[in-house]
């Protein structure tokens, strides 16, 4: 178990070099010149040489790369070009905007979705089983941003449950500020719910045809019992990967989710520094949404092996 | 008095007729061996004993196990009655268990399903269980989970399950068709131990008629879901009555006629061939270690000899033949076929493969289902530098197919048009086609049914005879080898530790595991003669 | 239609023909649009603006007073345009990495391969958009390339598992018996038999690229004006929401339908390609 988790740490550490190398490469080297790219095509001579100058990239490219990497380690993100603050506290204030957005929602479609793909496939080919499908099959369809405009219109326009958009602040108070990131995380869990409810009822599908539930049944357990026991550990094992690979998703989608309800989070602080064409802003956030993903990822693994102990001997 | 009682059971599912007025009886303490080739309905029997069928299943007539209507029972009355009156063993040990949970909480669980007893007594219990059925606590504790044993050992496991609350009834359904020939013997004495001692009445399903006549005391045969023929072993197998049931035992016995004699030359000379397999590294900083799959192995083929190759899995058979076609690189020594060696220089030798050809043993699995006939039968041609084209190579695929008794029509059908026999054929074409000289059968007939065995084998002796082929025969079955080859290798962990002539090393083995192998392999008792009738 | 009748067949393999035919709608009126649009989309007709649907306009009209089902038409040739070209990046790249993936497994090919695919699935389509509009500025050919990216992984690791099960079939040692080299029975005898994988595959990634095209020209990532796209048109109507929710509701139906259509479609084809290929989930 050691050895296995020391191995994904590994990988995790090689996975987060290579991403942080590739953000680098893409937003500070292709471009050429990253202050023309920043400052625009018709600025001066003059101004560019000083923002070269107070960024540094007089320096070669594997020098920044240093310093922006050993910054990072040390929660030094860089200053932001246009606002003129580090850019670490800029994140710090929407972080826990975007952070508890994503959580609330990843929760919301796990609870959704695993009780109703468990009930789908219990009761396969039936009427709740149809029910389930149909509904799931309209949640994949639908894109997150225009259900949840929907929902404004709804929920906050017509019948004033919930606010339009912004956020209270958590000063407000804990469930004050959880009732306007409500309809957000509801808007976001919907597509992912329904997707996971249908991995979550195909492979317990798959799982009941395994031999072993056979033997199970062949010992005296019930069909519901065989489901209980034997069935649903084994079929999670698909429906983990699914959800690490849902973050990812998630965090796109938060971003575009957070523009609809004019949250201040992370995704707004990206697209506001895309047209200030503030480089160092949208590096460093990339970069931290990335590194997410990956961490995230790297629990998924480690959660593999307490569930299958084939794993858990690492080879 | 008779504990399973089954009378005039039929069975469909969905509408399509899969039974058909089975009657059958086991008593207590007896062993019932029931025999069909695939498709007969003989595990369909054994599960509508459990009522574990398909869903669509409907079944009528009488299942009466120890005076009970089964039949007639709901649901809950029959998981009562699953696991404590019938215990029941598969025939895929490697997927029979729960990956997830330790082989203890698998046995213990069928008691605690049963029985209101603590979790403790019931992992007591279940040690017990699995030390009857030779797993003993102190080299197999009931922590381990199923991918930590062999099948063998997996099989013990389901064994344990089965018998943990002594059932009256044991379904054993191709126990050990999965598994090698001594594991074979061994889950077989266990079984027949565990009836013994229990007192249970066992119902024990195969399609090999050799397993069931050294195990059964009576015998039911069944065909299309109808039993042809049923009485007790002894009388059974020496008087049988109905036609199919004699076909099946002269089929499972049969000798194909061959008349070619082996020449003294040498055709494939395999000379201290090494083959070895890096392993993945073990501890922290420990290096890549090895797998020695092929050991210094040497021998000879004669030109027009048929020599078998034995030996169970693992032992490295299938590596020699990757080796001998020239697919893998060896480590160290030589092989060659006509004096040339199969690799030159780390490449294979075209030269030298389009000597070779080969017989798989997945009829399915061998043809590319998006290929016509014509197109995978002429597939060898890529090995020739002037490969016959236009209606030479029709011509060539016509003859190749007629050689092997299909018709040149069959060329534009596609592969799933045919039966698994006939697929054989197709293979048999397939390696015909760029006249080979020596014909390599992996495991090639060991898929197939007795009947369509017995024209394959027939077919290759045919061929044998006509072209000159020599064949290198390699398979798990000895009774297969005996009737086809004329010399035979013994091989174990990579090694050969016996050869000679085949008929010398079976009836009089001189190394330990060919006593062993030969001791395990099931043998019908009947003498071949007294079927010829 | 009973409604019972709807939720079968959103629910089950019944889904080849609704699907086809939703999907051939949009396709068709995208290719319509090429040719005639009720209206012409570049005029403006500021007197005519936020009509509700009437016999003239029967999607309405928009803030600028341009006809919302002549705009659905001409949006439809972006997003169907965006998503083919995305798939197609996806496949031409990704089937060959899988191809050669699974042909030296265990390889350092294979390796590399694979923790690229892993990574590039650390970045989703919309952080690279990001990331190029921070760089290069917004356009629709962002968009191609961000969904593009993301879909060679997906493509490249289904064309390695499906390839990976076939090259331990006794046809492929067949054909290195018969002395064919790891690319040419990748090519003869691989790549026939994942091709009905890649098609349901390709379906389900086309209706995912329409609604990542949508997403990404909502957030002003993707197509630019004039071009017209669904994504934008949502935006567009935001804040009108309350006055005008037609402006709205109908660009989100043409996508909610488009990518429903193809999800059915691939479904569909799925269960008629492969009835042993089990259904999983998406």
């Amino acid at each position: 178990m050691l050895r296995y988790v020391i191995k994904k740490l590994l990988s995790l550490a090689v996975s987060l070099t290579v991403a942080s190398v590739v953000i680098f490469l893409a937003l500070e080297v292709v471009p050429g010149d990253p202050a023309a790219s920043m400052l625009g095509v018709n600025a001066q001579e003059d101004t560019l040489a000083a923002l070269r100058e107070e960024l540094g990239l007089n320096r070669g490219p594997l020098a920044r790369y240093g310093d922006w990497v050993g910054g990072m380690l040390v929660g030094d993100f860089g200053t932001s070009y246009t606002y003129r603050t580090p850019v670490s506290e800029m994140i710090a204030d929407r972080i826990w905007i975007s952070l508890p957005l994503a959580l609330l929602a990843l929760s919301l479609s796990t609870l959704i979705a695993i009780p109703a793909g468990i009930w789908a496939a219990s009761r396969r080919g039936s009427g709740v089983d149809l029910g389930v499908m149909g509904v799931t099959q309209l949640g994949v369809a639908i894109p997150n941003f225009w259900f949840a405009m929907l929902m404004v219109l709804v929920f906050a326009i017509n019948l004033r449950w919930f606010s339009a958009g912004g956020f209270v602040g958590w000063e407000a108070g804990f469930w004050p500020a959880i009732h306007s990131l409500t309809l957000p995380a509801i808007a976001l869990a919907l597509p992912q719910a329904s997707i996971l409810t249908r991995v979550m009822r195909s492979a317990l599908l798959d799982t009941l045809g395994e031999d072993f539930i056979r033997t199970a049944r062949a010992k005296g357990l019930s069909r519901a019992q065989a489901l209980w026991r034997h069935a649903l550990r084994n079929a999670l094992i698909p429906v983990l990967t699914i959800i690490g690979l849902q973050f990812s998703f998630l965090i796109a989608g938060a971003i575009i989710i957070e523009n609809v309800f004019f949250l201040p989070g992370l995704g707004r602080l990206v697209f506001q520094s895309i047209s200030a064409r503030d480089l160092i802003v949208v590096e460093s956030v990339v970069m931290l949404l990335v590194c997410a993903v990956i961490v995230v990822n790297f629990i998924v693994d480690i959660t593999y092996a307490i569930v299958d102990p084939r794993l858990r001997r690492a080879r | 008095m008779t504990l399973l009682r089954i009378d005039r059971l039929s069975m469909d599912v969905q509408g399509l007729p899969i039974l058909r007025e089975v009657s059958l009886g086991v008593d207590a303490g007896r062993i019932l061996g029931v025999i069909g080739e695939s498709g007969s309905g003989k595990s369909m029997t054994a599960l509508s004993v459990m009522q574990l069928l398909p869903s669509g299943a409907r079944c009528s007539g009488r299942i009466t196990l120890a005076g009970q209507e089964v039949l007639t029972l709901s649901e809950t009355a029959l998981c009562k009655m699953r696991g404590r009156d019938v215990g029941m063993v598969f025939q895929e040990p490697m997927t029979a268990l729960n990956p997830l949970k330790t082989i203890g909480a698998q046995v213990a669980e069928t008691i605690l399903i049963h029985e209101r007893v603590s979790r403790g007594e019931a992992m007591q219990r279940a040690a017990e269980a699995l030390a009857r059925a030779e797993l003993p606590q102190d080299r197999f504790p009931m922590s381990r989970y199923p991918h930590e044993l062999s099948g063998g050992q997996r099989q013990r496991v389901v064994i344990a399950m089965a018998i943990a609350l002594r059932p009256r009834l044991l379904i054993a359904d191709e126990p050990t068709t999965a598994l090698d020939v001594t594991t074979q013997a061994e889950i077989l004495k266990l079984l027949k131990r565990l009836v013994a001692e229990d007192g249970m009445a066992c119902m024990l399903i195969s399609h090999d008629l050799a397993v069931v006549a050294d195990m059964a005391d009576d015998i039911v045969i069944m065909r299309d879901g109808e039993v042809v023929e049923n009485g007790p072993a002894d009388r059974l197998l020496t008087d049988l009555q109905h036609p199919y049931s004699k076909a099946l035992l002269a089929a499972s016995s049969h000798v194909p006629d061959r008349s070619a004699e082996p020449r003294e030359a040498s055709l494939l000379s395999v000379r201290d061939v090494v083959r070895d397999y890096a392993t993945p590294r073990t501890g922290w900083w420990g290096r890549a270690g090895t797998f020695r799959a092929v050991d210094g192995v040497s021998f000879d083929i004669r030109r027009g000899e048929s020599l078998g190759l034995v030996g169970e899995s693992g032992c490295g058979k299938s590596t020699l033949t990757r080796a001998i076609l020239g697919l893998e690189e060896v480590q160290a020594g030589t092989i060659e076929l006509n004096g040339q060696p199969v690799f030159t220089g780390h490449r294979p030798n075209r030269a030298v493969r389009r000597h070779m050809q080969v017989v798989f043993q997945d009829p399915y699995g061998s043809f590319n289902p998006r290929h016509r006939v014509d197109r995978l039968v002429s597939e060898p041609f890529h090995l020739l530098d002037d490969a016959p084209q236009g209606s030479a190579r029709s011509d060539a695929i016509a003859q190749a197919l007629e050689s092997v008794g299909l018709s040149a029509d069959d060329g534009r059908k596609f592969v799933h048009e045919f039966s698994g026999g006939q697929r054989q054929r197709i293979a048999i074409a397939r390696a015909l086609i760029i006249r080979p000289e020596l014909i390599i059968l992996d495991e090639a007939v060991s898929a197939l049914d007795v009947q369509v065995r017995a024209q394959i084998l027939d077919l290759l002796a045919e061929l044998g005879d006509s072209l000159g082929l020599t064949y290198l025969f390699i398979s798990h079955d000895l009774s297969v080898v005996r009737s086809i080859t004329d010399r035979v290798l013994v091989m174990q962990a990579g090694q050969i530790v016996e050869q000679g002539v085949t008929q010398d090393v079976f009836d009089a083995p001189r190394h330990t595991y060919t006593q062993q192998l030969v001791r395990a392999a099931p043998r019908l008792t009947v003498a071949p003669e007294r079927i010829a009738r | 239609m009973t409604l019972r009748a709807g939720i079968t067949v959103l629910a089950q393999g019944r889904s080849l023909l609704p699907g086809a035919a939703l999907t051939l709608l949009f396709a068709g009126a995208a290719v319509l649009s090429l040719l005639w649009t009720p209206y012409d989309i570049t005029e403006l007709d500021i007197a005519n603006k936020i009509q509700s649907p009437s016999a003239a306009h029967p999607l309405g009209t928009d803030h600028f007073g341009r006809d919302i089902l002549s705009m659905i038409m001409v949006g439809a040739r972006t997003s169907i345009a965006v998503a083919l070209v995305a798939v197609g990046i996806g496949m031409g790249l990704g089937v060959p990495l899988g191809l050669a993936a699974a042909a030296r497994k265990g390889s350092l090919l294979d390796e590399v391969i694979m923790r690229g695919n892993d990574l590039v699935f650390a970045f989703p389509s919309l952080l690279i958009a990001i990331m190029i509009t921070a760089v290069f500025g917004a356009s629709a050919v962002n968009a191609i390339i961000a969904i593009g990216i993301f879909n060679i992984p997906v493509f490249a690791r289904l064309t390695r598992s499906g390839a990976l099960s076939l090259w331990t079939r006794d046809y492929v040692l067949a054909a290195r018996v018969a002395g064919k080299n790891a690319a040419r029975i990748s090519v003869e005898h691989i790549l026939p038999n994942v091709t009905n994988l890649l098609i349901v595959q390709g379906t389900i990634q086309f209706s995912l690229g329409i609604l990542a095209e949508a997403g990404l020209s909502y957030v002003g990532l993707g197509a630019q004006p004039p071009i017209p796209s669904w994504g934008r048109m949502l935006a567009d109507s935001q804040t009108m929401i309350s006055l005008a929710p037609h402006m709205a509701i109908f660009p989100g139906m043409a996508i909610l339908l488009t990518v429903l259509g193809l999800n059915l479609m691939g479904d569909g084809l799925r269960d008629l390609l492969d009835p042993r290929l089990r259904r999983t989930g998406r």
